[in-house]
């Protein structure tokens, strides 16, 4: 017979267990799966007797009175919450690339054939380019950082990864837009290197902030067993050669140069 | 606490007040605000206190969470729960605080310890007919214990164990908070009570010790 794993026992005690009839009748039979619940169950009962503090019967007038003059006059509406802080930065950001994309197209218009002129895809897919390249290779660097990360010192049995969890969650919010926008635009391949990105990304941001070595070490193995480190390179470096392709060039052949671009 | 008998009527106004409270506010009755601030403040200050573990971060997370639930009204969507939404504003605050807590006291060697006395406190209360000297000193080692093995947590796994196994939530409401998916904050849970466990067995002993502190559930 086999015995349950802690892993099912918690589940099941915590009521997130996927098999709880299994669970249920095999505890029925097993003496030290059962012995094994109750040593969960005691510590989890003993963290139960930890006081909350009762904030008094006139809390929510207290809080009233703490935030009532800090409320705007009427709750913003839905579309304000494009202008908060963070947002903007992302937005900024992007703005900034895609008005350096307008002036160089400007600034080289004269060079160029009237049809890449006319050829406002080829802004539009700079823009992108561009964008797209700067967040794989930021996520490259990030990944790079990861997998070398190490214990400040060799008696330390934790490694501290607070700071690339922040930075994935700054990673995570870019990764997302560019992830949608790949989707619209119809590039497969680009949103799956992205999507997985992002779940890697996620994983990062909500593990805890020390780990232990072996941890660590499965992180690098993940990163390892999907490639996400070499499928980042190897679009970041498409991407690269697409900038390259995609910059002005007299001797350039605009409409190959518009074929190769197709996202 | 006085409830008033409610009629027919009242039922149908009781169920509703949450939403009409809400359109309310969105046509700028504030004090139609005030009314949901009184209803789920306590239930939010209870969240907000076990995820911070102290008083002062916990009402400040009660303040942001109506603050930002306030300006964010507007994308609220009238048929959700408004507790529900707060309380996941008020989490995702309270993992916004802990995280800037945990930089405020990087400096300092010991990790703070609850702040309360302990004459309220259950643990030393405990429904035991000759508390002798040792058995307090052993339960005020225990809470002392649980308190350091709550804080040793990633602030995921704090706000996973807080959120499924005080609060009660369903674990797709605990992923959303933890940007993650359900089988992510699944593990997270397990993760959290597993390092709990690994932390607080040794004082807990094997399985009766809860029990003849009077914490049988």
């Amino acid at each position: 017979m086999r015995h349950m794993t802690e892993e099912e026992l918690i589940a099941y005690k915590e009521g997130v267990a996927a098999q709880r009839t299994v669970i249920a009748q095999h505890l029925a039979a097993c003496q030290e799966c059962r012995a094994e619940l109750e040593r969960i169950e005691a510590v989890l009962a003993a963290l139960n007797t930890l006081p909350v503090p009762n904030p008094g019967d006139d809390y929510g007038r207290h809080i009233w009175q703490q935030i009532a003059s800090r409320l705007p006059e009427r709750p913003a509406r839905w579309w304000q919450e494009w202008f908060e802080p963070r947002r903007l930065a992302t937005m900024g950001a992007l703005a900034a690339i895609i008005v350096a994309a307008f002036l160089t197209g400007w600034f080289l218009r004269d060079k160029r054939t009237p049809d890449a002129i006319a050829n406002k895809e080829q802004i539009r897919e700079r823009v992108l380019v561009v964008a797209v390249g700067d967040h794989l290779n930021k996520s490259e660097m990030f990944l790079v950082g990861l997998s070398n990360a190490q214990p400040n010192s060799s008696s330390e049995k934790l490694v501290n990864i607070s700071s690339e969890q922040r930075r994935a969650e700054d990673l995570l919010e870019e990764n997302r837009l560019y992830r949608q926008t790949a989707l619209q635009e119809g590039d497969n391949v680009m949103a799956s290197t992205l999507d997985e990105l992002e779940r890697f990304l996620l994983d990062v941001a909500n593990s805890p902030d020390e780990i232990t070595p072996a941890q660590l070490e499965k992180i690098r193995q993940k990163i390892e067993a999907h490639g996400i480190l070499f499928k980042v390179r190897v679009v970041g470096r498409e991407l690269q050669e697409r900038q390259k392709t995609t910059n002005p060039a007299p001797a350039q052949n605009s409409s190959k140069e518009s074929e190769r671009n197709k996202v | 606490m006085i409830r008033m008998q409610p009629s027919v009527e009242n039922t149908q106004t009781f169920a509703d007040s949450d939403a009409v409270a809400v359109e309310r506010t969105l046509a700028g009755d504030r004090d139609a605000f005030r009314v949901l601030v009184e209803r789920h403040s306590h239930n939010v200050f209870r969240l907000a206190y076990r995820m911070t573990r102290n008083r002062p971060d916990a009402e400040e997370v009660v303040q942001e969470a109506f603050l930002r639930a306030y300006q964010k009204l507007g994308k609220f969507e009238a048929r959700a729960n408004f507790g529900t939404w707060v309380y996941r504003i008020a989490a995702n605050y309270a993992i916004d605080r802990m995280r800037q807590r945990k930089k405020e006291e990087a400096r300092k060697v010991e990790p703070a310890v609850h702040e309360e006395g302990t004459e309220n406190d259950p643990v030393t209360l405990v429904h035991d007919s000759a508390p002798t000297p040792e058995r307090l000193a052993h339960n005020i080692e225990l809470r002392k214990q649980m308190e350091i093995a709550l804080a040793a947590l990633s602030h995921s796994e704090r706000t996973a164990f807080v959120m499924r196994h005080w609060e009660g939530c369903a674990i797709e409401e605990i992923a959303e908070v933890l940007k993650s998916s359900s089988g992510a904050a699944k593990n997270t849970v397990f993760r959290a009570v597993q390092k709990l466990r690994l932390a607080l067995q040794p004082f807990v002993g094997r399985g009766t010790q809860a029990r003849a502190m009077g914490t049988e559930s």
